[in-house]
């Protein structure tokens, strides 16, 4: 591994070398990737494990007498563990492995659906992506539950009085995302977990855009359901994790049929697998998991707080010379942010900048980011977001600002 | 003019231009000059699905010949849309079903025609094609 030396500056020159992708161009022009909040690059050190995996120990798992079923299985809940302790869980059967943070809410939603009832209710938040609405939409039409959404305020923030009021004894479960994918506002789950347990509901948080940069600890937060995704932390796509305390995950019935998950199978009746297996319905996403560690291994090496600290100067870095190009407006300015910038530029339609950004070779994300409410909520019909991973420099901000200026210039 | 004709027209002004800079700002040009669609078109029934951007198109049939109007809230589409509109617009239904899109790929847009980019110019083009076969079929 490159050594990533200091645990207080992030030295990046080091760091970008770590990570091949970044060496390419696009369009000619070096690639400057600033869609970090849609997928991570992968650093070398995961790329070699999954290339080790496959060339020197793919196996079926679980189930094998073989030797690289055995070495393959063993690397696979050595990753199990080393996300439990990432995460902090008090136990690595309270870690299941998922496609990604989709799967990990809807096997909670669709677990819900056998401990509802009519009447009960479920609140989200307004700062959530799609697929933490569709779910609940679905859970509601199927259990007679009620959806309410905790309203965000101007800066992108939530209004925590207005979710006190929503809270009453009905109120099962409260669903609500870390860090905001669109606006990048960091949500304060400790107050929420702690006001929604007041009332006896359950919280599941959904880690997909924190965990990138805040290492989250799933017991000191006291929260019930905790997902994310590998690819958002420098792993690979498809595979993520749920964290469910032991009590809550031993409550909700499997969420898929299949291999791995039974223990006992007649025609009259199966029994389940223990945990976490009763989760794990056919063969998963082995070299996934694997490659999962990999890339949590890689981040805490470079360190969260390091990297915290850098991106954070970043954020500053990029919002100070945006704020400078006349007509610039930021969408989602809470003072708790994680690297995320979403803007737009006068009215210039968002798809245009990104489109002439992309031919100077830097990658944002433009559109509603699944995240229409938030639109509707600024009367937009998008913006450009542009989000920083700690292998961005400030040369590659100034490449991008100057690139933006170019692109206003042309579509003014 | 043949839409064959429009077309070569069309790659012989691009092949002016040296970059994609010349490209994207004639385009854009394009884009701002045009106002392209009467305001009661703007509705959903005329939007096109699949792009990022609004599109909105109208049809309508003037002596045998199919007449599109459009527009986007992006002003690189509107651009796009003005060329489709000049190489389509007032031709003979049959002729648009017919077409080839290959000029496309020759004036530098090759990349903006994959069926995945979230811009919609295939969408666009079906549903130009989807128009002239309706009229095609009135004809009939």
């Amino acid at each position: 591994m490159n050594k990533v030396l200091s645990h207080t500056t992030l030295d990046v020159k080091q760091v970008r070398k770590d990570f091949p992708i970044l060496k390419r161009e696009v369009n000619g022009k070096p690639l400057i990737y600033l869609d970090n909040a849609a997928t991570s690059q992968t650093p070398q050190q995961v790329i070699d494990v999954i290339v080790d995996y496959y060339s020197g120990y793919n196996a079926n798992i679980h189930r094998g007498v073989h030797a690289l079923s055995q070495e393959a299985t063993d690397a696979y809940e050595q990753a199990r563990i080393k996300i439990q302790k990432h995460f902090n869980a008090k136990q690595s059967h309270e870690i299941i492995f998922t496609s990604g943070t989709t799967h990990g809410i809807n096997l909670v939603a669709n677990g819900f659906s056998s401990l509802l009832k009519k009447g009960d209710e479920i609140i989200v938040s307004a700062l959530e992506h799609h697929s933490n609405i569709v779910p609940w939409q679905m859970l509601c039409e199927r259990t007679g539950a009620i959806l309410k959404v905790i309203p965000m305020n101007t800066d992108g923030e939530l209004v925590i009085s207005e979710f006190e009021k929503l809270l009453n004894p009905n109120t099962k479960l409260v669903f609500v995302n870390h860090v905001s994918n669109a606006l990048g506002t960091i949500n304060p789950i400790e107050t929420i977990i702690e006001k929604a347990h007041d009332v006896g509901a359950a919280v599941l948080v959904d880690g997909a855009q924190a965990a990138p940069h805040i290492k989250a600890n799933v017991q000191e937060l006291n929260v019930d359901f905790y997902v994310c995704s590998a690819h958002k932390m420098c792993g690979p796509t498809g595979i993520g994790m749920l964290y469910g305390k032991e009590e809550w995950l031993k409550k909700l019935p499997p969420y898929q049929g299949g291999g791995e998950m039974i223990a006992e199978v007649t025609f009259e009746k199966t029994t389940y697998a223990d945990l976490p297996h009763k989760f794990e319905a056919g063969t998963p996403n082995i070299c996934g998991g694997i490659a999962f560690g990999a890339a949590l291994d890689y981040m805490n090496t470079v360190g969260f707080n390091t990297l915290a600290n850098y991106e954070n100067e970043l954020l500053e870095y990029a919002t100070s010379k945006l704020q400078a190009i006349e007509g610039v407006k930021i969408y989602g300015t809470s003072r708790h942010k994680t690297s995320v910038i979403s803007f737009n530029v006068g009215n210039i339609h968002p798809y245009d900048i990104g489109t002439i950004l992309d031919k100077m070779g830097i990658a944002v994300r433009t559109g509603h980011h699944c995240a229409q409410p938030i639109m509707d909520y600024f009367k937009i019909p998008g913006t450009v977001r542009a989000s920083f991973m700690f292998y961005n420099t400030k040369e590659e901000i100034d490449t991008f600002i100057a690139s933006l200026k170019k692109a206003v210039m042309m579509l003014s | 003019m043949t839409i064959e004709e429009i077309q070569n027209e069309i790659i012989d002004e691009f092949s002016m231009f040296e970059d994609w800079e010349e490209r994207y700002q004639y385009m854009i040009d394009l884009g701002k000059t045009l106002p392209l669609i009467d305001e009661q078109y703007k509705t959903e029934d005329h939007i096109i699905k699949g792009c990022q951007s609004k599109v909105w198109v109208h049809a309508e049939m003037n002596d045998d010949k199919v007449a599109f109007t459009a527009d986007s809230d992006a002003i690189i589409t509107k651009g796009i849309i003005a060329i489709l509109i000049r190489v389509f617009s007032n031709q003979h239904p049959k002729d648009i079903i017919e077409a080839n899109t290959d000029f496309i790929d020759k004036i530098g847009l090759k990349d903006h025609l994959s069926p995945t980019r979230a811009n919609g110019l295939v969408s666009m083009i079906k549903q130009l094609k989807m128009y002239a076969i309706a009229y095609q079929t009135q004809l009939n």
